[in-house]
């Protein structure tokens, strides 16, 4: 497939770790922000090539993992509802919630849907105006744009019968949040690539320059992801601290004008808590008030679930780049993605579930210090 | 869930309320939303998350960046002739 084949050549990562090898004089810790990087990384291995003077974190760039419990408690209470044809992408169907999860709800004969994109609910929402059909619309920057859309034309073509369950997040105030920490061990950061084809990275120039600390957008593919570790580790080298990218390919400075506008439309920045890292000022988005009227939380009045994290779990440390997966004392054992205690051992981003699809062992303690 | 795959897109349909088109992953087609890129045309490649195009993929650029991820290589050979232990 062309635009990922390239990326993948095994001769030239070779070339790419050895210049890595060379260049580093000391040992950097870079965390990759996105979910879907840290899977890259793992799938392919590229944990292992890196000389031991690169050490990855992985970050919170898992939108499913970060959703708070409350709203996955939420969720399945509408989804219970006779009513109610409930769509989800697929990897919010496993996340436990207090006392169940949306597929258990399924398995009970709730009616909950697997779609592709947001447009597939609203398709729903048109095919059966006798139904009232939920979108949980969980996600980055990446994909407030499609479900920013679906509101919109549901606005548009007056359907009544449609409505959001919103969860979403905002990359750079979580990035604040955990460089802000007194204890932040993080030297470099690599930017989440697809986050950036939509806002840009103009956002990200203001937290390099706070933090004194180089931010480079990178993509996803093994030579992509070298790439901005090579850029990273070349700016730490030199004492510089600005935001580079490394994915020119998909993205530029300002992002995607017509998608950022159409976000900008529907959605406004609010207060937000993630969970595993508590309430972060203006870190998500919420429903503007002319658009009330498709907020599920309204239409259902679920505002009053809440919900409180179990303690066995320490997704939250994970999700802060505190601990490796595989040093929790549940991972593998009494947590796998069969039976998780939590949403990082069941979404296709979550940092536990890469650790346990391609077979990451408990490393020696000196190994993880 | 920021996953975002590469395709080429094969057929535009202006008809409707949404722009929209068909894109091509090495084999499999997908109805795809092109209201966040006016500027694709048939024959692009373009990156899709959630059903909808986000970028077109910039050639231009892309062959910059393979070209210098070569250079890494060359420099790479240049190194390793003037010192043929370093290459074992």
């Amino acid at each position: 497939m062309r635009h990922l084949d390239e990326y993948r050549d095994e001769a030239s990562v070779a070339r790419v770790v050895r210049r890595i090898r060379e260049t580093a004089s000391r040992r950097w810790a870079l965390m990759e922000v996105c979910g879907g990087q840290t899977h890259s990384i793992l799938k392919f291995g590229m944990d292992r090539l890196l000389p031991e003077t690169v050490e990855l974190i992985h970050g919170p760039g898992c939108p499913v993992c970060v959703t708070p419990l409350e709203l996955v408690d939420r969720a399945i209470a509408i989804a219970s509802r006779p009513e109610v044809i409930f769509c989800s992408f697929g990897d919010m169907l496993r996340v436990p919630g207090s006392s169940s999860d949306l597929l258990k709800v399924k398995a009970k004969g709730g009616d909950v849907r697997i779609v592709y994109s947001p447009l597939d609910a609203l398709r729903l929402a048109r095919q059966h105006p006798e139904r009232r059909v939920v979108f949980f619309a969980v996600g980055f920057e990446t994909t407030a744009p499609a479900n920013a859309m679906a509101v919109h034309r549901a606005a548009a073509e007056g359907l009544s019968n449609f409505s959001v369950l919103v969860a979403h997040v905002l990359v750079p105030p979580a990035l604040e949040a955990l460089l802000a920490c007194e204890d932040a061990r993080i030297d470099g950061l690599l930017a989440p690539g697809h986050v950036c084809t939509v806002t840009g990275y103009r956002d990200y120039e203001p937290v390099a320059a706070r933090h004194q600390i180089p931010i480079v957008v990178t993509g996803f593919e093994p030579l992509d992801l070298l790439n901005g570790i090579l850029a990273a580790v070349r700016q730490l080298e030199r004492g510089e601290a600005r935001v580079e990218n490394r994915y020119t390919r998909a993205v530029v400075r300002d992002g995607n004008p017509g998608a950022r506008a159409m976000v900008d439309e529907v959605f406004a920045v609010s207060d937000r808590s993630w969970r595993g890292l508590g309430s972060i000022p203006l870190s998500g988005l919420a429903l503007r008030p002319r658009y009330a009227a498709f907020d599920a939380c309204g239409v259902f009045d679920v505002a009053s679930v809440t919900a409180s994290e179990p303690a066995e779990c320490r997704a939250g440390l994970v999700l802060q780049g505190r601990l490796r997966p595989t040093d929790c004392p549940a991972f593998g054992t009494g947590c796998t993605p069969e039976h998780p205690l939590g949403a990082t051992m069941v979404s296709t981003e979550g940092a536990c579930a890469a650790y346990f699809h391609y077979r990451r062992s408990p490393q020696p303690a000196a190994a993880s210090a | 869930m920021c996953l975002a795959v590469p395709g080429r897109l094969v057929e535009i349909s202006d008809g409707g309320e949404l722009r929209m088109g068909r894109v091509d992953f090495g084999g499999v087609t997908r109805q795809t939303c092109l209201a966040y890129v006016p500027e694709a045309r048939v024959g692009d490649y373009l990156l899709v998350h959630v059903g909808f195009a986000l970028s077109r993929v910039d050639e231009q650029a892309a062959m910059e960046t393979l070209r210098t991820l070569a250079e890494i290589g060359e420099l790479e050979r240049a190194a390793a002739e003037d010192d043929p232990e370093g290459a074992s």
